[in-house]
């Protein structure tokens, strides 16, 4: 499903990624854990199309078509997702508003049809009763003086509501108290499904304990290092990351 | 000085210049090297249209400088809006002391002077138009609006360009009486060749509150400007406004306030979108006097430039001789949030798309104050019809 071929990434004159290797398979979860530095957000930016992240060599393709050179709008009409580290706020543009807009945008560009606002407003009134979300708060600015946790239970919200193919969660419990990492863990993983692949970042072992992955990649110096199952989450947990800086 | 000349003689060869420092930002003289002809009259009442079209408003017409259409005296209408049309130019509650506006007060093509009066309990609302329908030729106008005692009133006012290389210059002035309120809504939609120029003196009795939002879209020279005498004692001013300036237009709003007496509160709030080669100017001065303790005054004006040749010019100054008041002002210019725009592309929302909903979600800060719904409403139609 997403297959990464040595990737190589600059930001400005530095290069980050070095020929970065990875393939999650539909249906699978996939970690990828790293000391600071390491190019854990470059990848997720890369893989998103941010501005300024320069694909050098290399590709990045989902369901055998190059992500590279699509504009990020396209991509996530393909089903690119990106659980943002620190989520944007947006003044004047209530939560609801935005959504919505997002995802008629989609529909449009994969010639579906619009969500109607009844069944926009019927399926996002279920989700947020799941996340624990006070519905009035998607009336108010996205995430305009919503706290740490509200912004990444935002996230996951739309995420479900956008339905992607692949999800890039990146240091989804940054910011996360215990019981905001549980209802956040819960609908990550509300939504495994077959046809759908996840990437979840994180420097810490600890969001792991609530989303199980398939597999674990360390990425350091640009590369993935190693890769293993999910005991290399503990193993790293207890060993740290320094034997890795030499690998890189 | 040259301006004295151009307001004895007419001739717009001597208007303000870049050497009169209130008017640095918008120089007129080089716009009109020869005297312009008069604007001829029209013959026939303009007809329905404009920015506020539709929303049932008694309404007024200034048309080349001229009263075009009025309600007549004790129309059933009129609900609560009195027009008086006096014979001479003169006339109680019109004194003029800017100098663009004592241009238009002593070169009116009109030689009738318009009161227009709101009274009565039943909230009354009107509309001026100044409609230009003329090309290549100047012409001056005025209006004078009086809010009676304890009436709540909403006033708006549409400069309407339907001609080109025109030169409009005109002024209203208001007398806000005891604890009466009003809410003046502008849309100023010119020509891009036209020269317009409007002038506003707004007279606040103690109690009064006033509260305006300007919405300028720009002419080859565009300036709304109001000057507010403030005389405390709980009267209250909101000077709002909104410039959206594309192409190679030239919207400047200015304003000034004078806290004359005690406890009186002005809040201001302007923001601005440039495109392209057009070009901003803000304006804004609040002048406390000493006599004037316990004044609250803010002031804000955010601009986006969003070009490379579009320019913003700003001078917010506050010029305090009180010892006692709350004063303070924030000022920005800058360009689109690029983390904003990445996140909601990365939601779906294509460029163009993403901009626009983020340029009018910046400006939605100054519609979301407008009091009355409908204005509200169409306001916020004109801005989205502008910004796709």
């Amino acid at each position: 499903m997403l297959k990464i071929d040595n990737l190589h990434v600059r930001v400005g004159d530095a290069e980050i990624l070095k020929g970065l290797s990875l393939a999650v398979p539909a249906g699978e979860v996939h970690a990828v854990m790293g000391p600071n530095g390491a190019g854990k957000s470059t990848l997720a930016y890369a893989l998103a199309g941010r501005p300024g992240y320069e694909v050098t060599a290399g590709s990045a393709t989902l369901d055998g078509l190059d992500l590279v050179g699509l504009t990020p709008d396209a991509r996530a009409a393909l089903g690119v997702f990106l659980s943002f580290q620190y989520p944007v706020a947006i003044p004047g543009v209530p939560a609801l508003t935005f959504l919505r807009t997002a995802m008629n945008a989609q529909h449009k560009a994969r010639g579906e049809p619009e969500v109607t606002a009844p069944e926009f407003l019927k399926a996002i009134r279920a989700r947020a009763a799941e996340l624990k979300m006070d519905f009035e708060m998607l009336r108010r600015g996205l995430n305009v003086d919503f706290s740490g946790g509200e912004k990444k239970r935002m996230e996951i919200l739309q995420m479900m509501m956008l339905s992607p193919r692949l999800a890039i969660l990146d240091e989804t419990d940054s910011g996360l108290d215990i019981d905001a990492l549980r209802i956040v863990s819960d609908g990550v993983n509300a939504l495994r499904a077959p046809d759908r692949a996840m990437l979840v970042i994180t420097h810490y072992q600890r969001l792991l304990d609530h989303i199980r992955p398939d597999r674990v990649h360390v990425l350091a110096g640009g590369r993935i290092v190693a890769s293993g199952g999910p005991e290399l989450a503990l193993e790293l947990e207890a060993s740290g990351y320094d034997r890795y800086a030499s690998a890189a | 000085m040259s301006l004295a000349r151009a307001i004895e003689t007419g001739d717009l060869a001597e208007l303000p210049s870049r050497r009169d420092e209130d008017w640095r930002w918008t120089d007129l003289r080089g716009l009109v090297r020869q005297p312009l002809s008069r604007s001829e009259a029209l013959e026939k009442p303009v007809g329905a249209g404009g920015p506020f079209e539709g929303l049932g408003l008694v309404e007024l017409v200034l048309a080349n400088g001229r009263l075009n259409w009025w309600p007549e005296p004790g129309d059933e209408s009129s609900r609560g809006v009195d027009v008086a049309v006096h014979d001479t130019p003169s006339a109680p509650h019109l004194s003029a002391t800017m100098p663009m506006a004592k241009l238009a007060a002593n070169k009116a093509d009109d030689p009738r002077a318009l009161i227009l009066t709101f009274k009565g309990n039943e909230n009354p609302a009107a509309l001026i138009r100044v409609v230009s329908r003329t090309n290549e030729s100047a012409h001056h106008g005025r209006v004078g609006v009086i809010v009676e005692s304890g009436v709540r009133a909403t006033l708006f006012e549409s400069y309407e360009g339907e001609g080109s290389g025109y030169f409009s210059n005109t002024l209203l002035e208001f007398y806000l009486a005891k604890d009466a309120r009003l809410e003046r809504l502008v849309i100023a939609d010119d020509a891009p060749t036209a020269v317009s120029i409007s002038s506003a003196e707004v007279h606040l009795a103690p109690g009064a509150h006033f509260a305006q939002t300007v919405i300028a879209t720009g002419a080859k020279r565009q300036r709304i400007e109001t000057r507010v005498r403030h005389p405390g004692g709980g009267a209250e001013a909101r000077l709002d406004g909104l410039y959206l300036v594309a192409g190679q237009r030239h919207a400047d709003l200015t304003t000034v306030v004078i806290h004359e007496g005690p406890g009186g509160t002005t809040n201001q709030l302007t923001k601005g979108v440039v495109t392209d080669q057009g070009r901003g100017v803000f304006q804004g001065r609040i002048e406390v006097r000493p006599c004037a303790d316990g004044t609250d005054a803010r002031m804000g004006h955010h601009a986006l430039v969003l070009g490379d040749r579009a320019e913003v010019d700003a001078k917010p100054e506050l010029e305090i001789w009180a010892d006692d008041v709350v004063c303070s002002h924030g000022n920005t210019v800058g360009a689109l949030d690029e983390e904003a725009l990445f996140y909601a592309r990365q939601r779906g929302i294509p460029e163009a798309e993403a901009r626009a909903m983020l340029t009018e979600a910046f400006l939605g800060e100054v519609i979301a104050r407008i009091e009355h719904e409908e204005a509200r409403q169409a306001v916020a139609a004109f801005m989205a019809g502008r910004l796709t």
